[in-house]
Formats: C-alpha cells, sequence, structure tokens
C-alpha cells in the first residue's frame, strides 16, 4: 500500500486567489438597508423631507381648488385632530391591529405546515394542488357572507378571513421555498450524518427562509386590504369602520386620518418583517 | 510538527477500503430507462488516492454517489471497510464540485455542522474545527461566510467539513473543475500536502488528465455508451510530490498512457 509520507503543508498564500482580495470583509457585517444605493445619509434624508413636502402640497392643493371644499386642507385636518374623541380612535387602531396579527399569525402557521408538507412531500401536493390553486383565485372577501353565516357577527368571521388571506401566498411561497432547496446542500447534509429530521431543521428552514418571508410580506399587504373591506362591510370598529363613519357623517378629515392610521399601520408592520428578512437572509448573494 | 503526527496516528486507523462488485444503476427516464452501467467492479485501496478519469456523462458522478449511499445500486455490492453500504453517512465524506457549502453558515460553522450532527461535545468541536481549518488554512476566514469566499477557500472550507469527522473515506466529485487554473494547481498540491497529514481512502473524480496523474495512486480511465472501465494504471512514482512531479519523464508518460486509454475509449 502506498501511503503519502508526511510533510508539512505548504504555507498558504492568498495572494492568487483574487476573489478573496475582491470581497475584503472579513466581519460578518451587515449593510444598512439603503447601504446599497449608495448615496451618503443627507442625500437621503433631504430626498424623504422632500417627497413628503411634494406631498402634503399636492394635499393642500387638491382641499383648496376642490369644488365647495369637500377634500379638506392640510389645516383642516390637523385642526380636526385635535379636536377628535382619539380613545375612540385608538380602540380602532388597536381593534384592526388585533384583527391582522391574530389573522396573520395564524394564517402564516398553518401555511408554514401546510406549505412544508406539500413541498416536501410530492404526492401530497399533487393532491392538494389543484385546491390551493383553485382558492386563489378566490378573494378572501368572498368568504365574508359564508363566515358570517358559520361564525355570527363576532371577531372569528373576521379572524378566519384574515387568516385566509395570509395563508395563501404563504402557503405558496413556503411550498416553492422548500421545494427550489438546492439538492446539493441536502446531499450534503446526509452525507454528513443528518437524518431526515436535522435536514428539515438546519437546511430545508434556514434555505427556505428567504422565499418564506418575501411570501409572508406579500401575505401582510394582503391581510391590510382584506381587514379594511372586511370592516367596511361587517363591524362596529376598526380603521376600515373608522372610513365608512367618515362617509356617514360626511367627515371627510375622518377619512384622511383613517387612512393615515391604516397606511402607517401596514407599514410598521412590513418594516418590522423588512427587518426580519434582513437579519434572516443577509448570507445570501445579491446581485451588485 | 507534533500535532500533525498526533493527527496522522488518530486518523490511521480509519482508511477503510471501498469496493464494487458487479454493480449496476439505471435511470428512468420520459422513454423507459437508460442504463448507466452494468456489472461494475471497482476497488478503492485503503489509504490510496484512486482517481476516475473519463469524458462528461460517462457515468464518474454516479458511481461517486454510489459509494456515497445518496443513490442505490439496482444490483451488485458497494461495500465499505467490508460492510455493504446501506446509505450516507459521515464514514464517506464527499467533496462536491459546486462546494455545498451551507451559505447561511460561517467557515467554522461550515466545518462543525458534522460535528453537531454526532453530538461531539462543544469544546472537543471548537478544538476540531480550528485544527482543520489550520490544516486548510482558513483560520483567518473563520467568520466569514461562503459568499465572502473565492472558489479556491471555498473548496478548502468544504474539504475541511470533509475531513473533521475523521471519515474512512473522501469522495472527491471534480473538487477543482470550477476553479481557475493557477487555483487548481495550487490545490492540487495542498490536497496532498493534507492528505500526507490525515492519510484516508480517496475516490477522485475528474476529466483532467493531468490532475489524475499527478494526484493518484491509480487511475482507472472510464468510456461512456456503455459505460465501463477501459484502463488501470498504476502510477510509479512516489510521494511527495510536487512541481518536479510534473516535469519528470515518468508523469509524462502515465498522462500519454492516459490519453491513449481515452481517446481509444472515444469511440
Amino acid at each position: 500500500m502506498k501511503t503519502p509520507t508526511t510533510h508539512a503543508p505548504a504555507p498558504v498564500d492568498d495572494t492568487l486567489d483574487a476573489a478573496a482580495l475582491a470581497a475584503p470583509t472579513p466581519q460578518r457585517s451587515r449593510p444598512s438597508a439603503f447601504a446599497r444605493f449608495g448615496h451618503p445619509r443627507t442625500v437621503r434624508l433631504s430626498l424623504l423631507a422632500l417627497s413628503v413636502a411634494i406631498a402634503l402640497g399636492a394635499w393642500e392643493i387638491a382641499g383648496l381648488v376642490s369644488s365647495n371644499g369637500v377634500l379638506p386642507t392640510v389645516p383642516q385636518v390637523i385642526d380636526w385632530m385635535q379636536h377628535a374623541s382619539w380613545s375612540g380612535i385608538w380602540d380602532n387602531v388597536a381593534a384592526s391591529w388585533r384583527r391582522v396579527l391574530v389573522g396573520f399569525g395564524c394564517g402564516v402557521a398553518i401555511a408554514l405546515v401546510v406549505g412544508t408538507v406539500t413541498g416536501w412531500y410530492t404526492k401530497v401536493r399533487l393532491l392538494s394542488d389543484p385546491w390551493i390553486q383553485f382558492f386563489r383565485n378566490v378573494p378572501p372577501l368572498a368568504l365574508i357572507p359564508l363566515m358570517i353565516i358559520l361564525f355570527g357577527l363576532g371577531e372569528l368571521p373576521k379572524y378566519v378571513v384574515i387568516g385566509f388571506a395570509a395563508f395563501l401566498p404563504t402557503t405558496v411561497a413556503v411550498q416553492q421555498g422548500v421545494i427550489d432547496v438546492d439538492r446539493n446542500l441536502i446531499s450534503a447534509a446526509r452525507v454528513l450524518g443528518a437524518n431526515q429530521r436535522q435536514i428539515f431543521a438546519r437546511v430545508v428552514v434556514p434555505a427556505a427562509a428567504p422565499v418564506i418571508l418575501v411570501g409572508a410580506r406579500l401575505a401582510l399587504g394582503n391581510c391590510w386590504g382584506t381587514l379594511v373591506a372586511a370592516e367596511l362591510i361587517a363591524s362596529k370598529s376598526g380603521l376600515g369602520y373608522m372610513t365608512s363613519q367618515g362617509q356617514l357623517y360626511f367627515s371627510v378629515p375622518e377619512i384622511y386620518v383613517a387612512i393615515l392610521l391604516i397606511g402607517t399601520s401596514g407599514l410598521i408592520m412590513d418594516r418590522v418583517l423588512f427587518v426580519v428578512q434582513q437579519r434572516l437572509t443577509s448570507w445570501q448573494e445579491r446581485q451588485g | 510538527m507534533t500535532a500533525a503526527t498526533g493527527r496522522r496516528k488518530s486518523a490511521a486507523g480509519g482508511a477503510e477500503t471501498l469496493a464494487f462488485r458487479n454493480v449496476s444503476k439505471t435511470f428512468a427516464t420520459n422513454k423507459g430507462t437508460t442504463t448507466c452501467f452494468e456489472k461494475l467492479d471497482l476497488t478503492c485501496a485503503a489509504g490510496e488516492i484512486t482517481t476516475i478519469v473519463g469524458a462528461s456523462g460517462c457515468g464518474k458522478t454516479t458511481v461517486l454517489n454510489l459509494a456515497a449511499g445518496l443513490l442505490r445500486a439496482d444490483s451488485g455490492v458497494i461495500t465499505f471497510g467490508g460492510h455493504e453500504v446501506e446509505g450516507a453517512g459521515p464514514e464517506r465524506a464527499v467533496v462536491f464540485q459546486n462546494y455545498a457549502l451551507f451559505p447561511w453558515l460561517t467557515v467554522a460553522e461550515n466545518v462543525e455542522f458534522g460535528l453537531k450532527i454526532a453530538k461531539v461535545p462543544a469544546p472537543v468541536r471548537r478544538d476540531k474545527v480550528r485544527q482543520h481549518l489550520q490544516l486548510v488554512g482558513l483560520e483567518h476566514a473563520a467568520d466569514r461566510l461562503p459568499k465572502q469566499l473565492s472558489g479556491g477557500m471555498r473548496q478548502r472550507c468544504a474539504l475541511a467539513r470533509a475531513l473533521v469527522t475523521g471519515p474512512g473515506a473522501v469522495l472527491m466529485d471534480e473538487p477543482f473543475g470550477a476553479l481557475d487554473a493557477i487555483t487548481r494547481l495550487r490545490l492540487q498540491q495542498e490536497l496532498l500536502n493534507i492528505l500526507a497529514v490525515r492519510p484516508t481512502t480517496v475516490l477522485f473524480i475528474t476529466h483532467d488528465i493531468e490532475e489524475a496523474a499527478f494526484l493518484s495512486n491509480r487511475v482507472l480511465v472510464m468510456r461512456p455508451h456503455p459505460q465501463q472501465i477501459v484502463a488501470d494504471i498504476d502510477v510509479p512514482y512516489e510521494f511527495p510530490r510536487n512541481d518536479a512531479t510534473r516535469s519528470s519523464a515518468e508523469f509524462l508518460h502515465v498522462k500519454e498512457q492516459l490519453w491513449t486509454a481515452l481517446e481509444a475509449a472515444h469511440v
């Protein structure tokens, strides 16, 4: 038997590894969300300020030129906000947030299970896919009348409808994420001794996380859209209800404030998910 | 070199013989089944570097996947250290052509993966990871993510990950195929240096004649349609090998033999 005789490993010289020189980032640092646009902070902040100014200007002009002052100007809305009963408004905000968080949370949780199972087992996918595809084309709002008949007028039908709105896009994303896991990584884990459960927890979940989070963000947008519509149709609280009250009492500033609160709420939730997404996917190789 | 000697002692008992007896493999396709190879016999002697060289599509990678336990043979027996291969496991480590590093783990965490699966206690894990990063010359890059590494560094990381569990064999599937020529030559030398301190059985797959001639104790030439081994060449020159080996008359002779066998196989 020929065995290589022992001698010291050659000293490693990285000067020839061109790509290593091109990637001089020794720390596991995460660039800020905007860093890749390459503009300094001052430029970004000025553009943000300009953007807000243009929007407020357009709002003001719309208020000034609208016939009979139907659309309120910025000072009119601020005036309304100063005299409004904020405890009632916060109750509406809280009701909407609770519905979105419960519905979204349940929808995503179920989607993680369903998407994983259908992504992992081809036969289960072939069984379930026609129905997932079918219900993707049914707007969640179409279920409201059925849900009201089934569950009455309480919170449950809203949770179910919002959960449904979160469930479908997330399921599709989880399923795709699981299907698309690099087979080589699974092979590598198998060869390193991992069993099915370990492969799932240590390879499939992290590998699919980026796609799953994209799906969850889409689902969240879907949830807010569905929620507000549901509250317009069948609710006595929430931000959607607040806009319908504004319509009923011809209080356009109230509608404006409700819209601002809806947009802000959705934005805050999306930013939270965005930060989670950045944290969990910073290992990905990105273009540019 | 006390550390290196210590490693050698602990690993020396691990090298095992890998053998294929009458192994056949077919693949299902849209038009029925295609035979990949029939009644294949081959042996990788314990502690030796056996290389399979052949053109693309001749079934080299299938041989490796069968040896790894990632694929099952239709008939015949594959044994490793006298026991039948029943599935994938860390005793037959694999180094993949595209590295297959876990992109969300750092270099050190990638190397640690197999040890965690094997439930090795944390202090031992840390020691072994450090040793093996040193062995492949990556201790300075322990905390980097794979995306921050060059191709050569990625493959060194993959090699450390394969060796860290003390496998009885390392199966290497065109590991240097995606690298530039200069890095490839350097890594061939480094691989021999590493195997000198950590001897193990190696099954090496390549389509590069020069690489086969430089690294191997023994080279098998495989031909496509039907896939079979058409030449079995013993490489006569001794280890350690270095740049001087590449210009020796014996080296050129082995390359010539390999080329002739490949040409004859290419019908």
